[in-house]
């Protein structure tokens, strides 16, 4: 049986003025899982996020967070919450540790408490060192691991976050991702928007996959490759001028093909056979590469557009 | 049976319910936003304090020492027969917290909304806007009655003071900084894009207001076409008041009423529609 759904959204649907930012969207997700939202910029994953975190109202359809309607219920719904926003908005005045302290007085906790939940945190975040800094001096990893603390200062049970790792080197994107499987062990449901499909993989154990404000997929990771893609990929480069027009000569090889203008896809569920294919052709690519299958594939082939322009 | 020994128990550390956040931040949010921009404050804590006694003692010096004792030799009697020095004191002190508010009220609204959006962190907990809103306040005018009082500590050393009810000019000086202030914050929240507004509005409105509201020569030695610059500004009824206070100014009970309705009445005003300006840009 699951467990009860935390989060239950039906036909959500925000426009603002002729634009319709999500366009009726439904699903649910379970106390204990990890939840994505995974589209490009402008695809209302982050209208998604503000309606789920109260801040922003919906304009038609129902939301439910642990039974609450976060449009009547505001409060008393943050309060349930983490909240890691896209865009860092941390108290730059104040000093590392005196960030976690405050922010946790926004939901009346007392300091017997905040102080030493701050030192806890600050270790958790890898910033024990830090917590007398101020905030301006860290670098952009450590900052969005400090707001990941900060928004663990009330022990949420539920995360969400809105694309922790946009902007960050590929290290400090480890170290954040380490951080949040731990808190995924340890039971917190976590909700995250992203634009890498490498990130979905490594923490959802399922997703929807928006477009436009619309739902074009859901399932997790493994299942959405395996239902609209192959299990791996040629990639083929032939020059930004032959790669439009090979297509033709490429027909029949794997069991699709599709044309980008930098490089053309072969989907094959053997991947190193198709290229033998495309050498019997006497096609010559300037380079070749062989991998898995990813979301950016499944994407793809469900919009015909990348997921990063 | 025995009572085994238990180890002393160590309390996990526990965060109280959702539900006990929910409730504590609807009722005591705006104190704790305000706790917040008071700990930001207290980062100034030195610039805070050395502004409000360093202004006040090189105003005082340059103007009522120096320029009163041009002033007093030769035309006393039109300022109502009290020393220079005693009547552009409280002048000084409600112009100090106008200036004061005039700051705080205008570039951190845009920080707060626009550039580091620190508004948005709390945003995100169980405050409300208008609670942001009000703890911004309080915060505030929590500063300008301290900034205020030692301004007046300085002014009664100077033995500027000499009515036993002249502390009051101090609340008058917050309360002057407020009806200034928040309709300030009102228009402040509405700017989404950086113009210069601010700039416009020190240049055009605030430095005006100091120069023009009675607070270097009575009101009525302007001429008429330009008396009405006192007459709705904050700087002209928060002064007179100031004056009752400090040295017993002479003036109909009516008028003193008018004061004290037109400041209430300004920052009153300022906060409806600065609550309503952070609801609608913030959301519920």
């Amino acid at each position: 049986m699951n467990p009860p759904a935390v989060i239950t959204a039906e036909n959500l649907t925000k426009t603002y003025g002729e634009l319709t930012a999500v366009d009726g969207i439904s699903f649910e997700v379970s106390a204990g899982e990890s939840f994505g939202l995974l589209g490009p910029n402008g695809a209302g994953k982050s209208t998604t996020m503000k309606m789920i975190g109260g801040v922003s109202q919906r304009t038609s359809g129902k939301l439910s967070i642990m039974g609450l309607d976060p449009e009547t219920h505001g409060p008393e719904v943050r309060a349930h919450l983490g909240v890691v926003p896209q865009q860092d908005n941390l108290d730059e005045e104040l000093k590392v540790r005196e960030n976690l302290i405050v922010y946790g007085r926004y939901f009346g906790l007392p300091l017997s408490y905040l102080r030493p939940k701050a030192d806890e945190l600050l270790e958790f975040a890898q910033l024990s060192d830090k917590a007398k800094s101020r905030v301006d001096a860290l670098s952009g990893g450590m900052k969005r691991r400090l707001t990941i603390a900060r928004s663990l200062i009330n022990e949420p049970k539920i995360l969400l976050l809105d694309e922790p790792t946009t902007g960050l080197d590929p290290q400090a994107r480890h170290i954040l991702w380490d951080r949040l499987f731990r808190l995924k062990e340890q039971g917190v449901t976590l909700i995250l928007t992203t634009h890498y499909m490498d990130e979905a993989e490594q923490l959802c154990d399922r997703l929807i996959v928006v477009d436009k404000g619309r739902i074009m997929a859901e399932g997790s990771p493994a299942s959405l490759i395996r239902e609209y893609c192959t299990r791996e990929v040629l990639e083929l480069r032939f020059g930004s001028e032959r790669n439009t027009t090979i297509g033709v000569e490429l027909e029949g090889v794997g069991e699709r093909v599709e044309t980008l203008p930098d490089r053309v896809l072969i989907y094959a569920d053997d991947g190193e056979s198709a290229l033998e294919q495309v050498s019997a052709r006497r096609l010559r690519p300037l380079t070749s590469l062989v991998r898995r299958s990813s979301l950016e594939d499944v994407f793809l082939r469900l919009t015909g557009r990348s997921l990063v322009d | 049976m025995t009572d085994a020994q238990l180890p002393t128990a160590v309390h996990p550390l526990r965060a109280h319910s959702p539900a006990i956040s929910a409730s504590r931040a609807r009722r005591w949010g705006s104190f704790f936003y305000a706790e917040q921009a008071l700990r930001v404050m207290r980062g100034y804590g030195w610039s805070v304090f050395l502004y409000s006694v360093g202004q006040p003692v090189a105003y005082l010096f340059a103007m009522g020492i120096g320029l009163a004792s041009l002033v007093d030799a030769n035309s006393a009697a039109v300022f109502g027969g009290v020393s220079y020095l005693a009547f552009i004191a409280p002048a000084l002190l409600v112009s100090s917290a106008v200036m004061t508010a005039s700051g705080d009220f205008s570039y951190p609204i845009m920080d707060g909304f626009k550039w580091r959006r620190v508004f948005y962190g709390p945003h995100a907990s169980p405050l409300v806007p208008q609670q942001i809103a009000a703890g911004h306040i309080m915060a505030s005018a929590l500063k300008f009655l301290v900034q205020s009082v030692v301004y007046f500590v300085i002014v009664a050393m100077f033995g500027a003071s000499p009515s036993p009810w002249g502390w009051v000019s101090a609340v008058v000086a917050t309360i002057a900084g407020l009806s200034f202030g928040l309709p300030l914050m009102a228009y402040a929240s509405t700017i989404t894009k950086d113009a210069g507004q601010f700039a416009l509005v020190q240049r055009f409105i605030v430095v005006p207001l100091f120069l023009f509201s009675g607070t270097f020569f009575p009101l009525d030695s302007l001429p008429i076409g330009v008396r009405w610059i006192g007459w709705i500004s904050p700087v002209w009824h928060g002064t007179e008041l100031g004056r009752v206070f400090t040295y017993g100014l002479e003036e109909s009970p009516v008028l003193t009423l008018i004061h004290v309705l037109f400041l209430v009445g300004a920052a009153a005003t300022g906060w409806t529609l600065t609550r309503r300006q952070f609801v609608r840009r913030m959301g519920a």
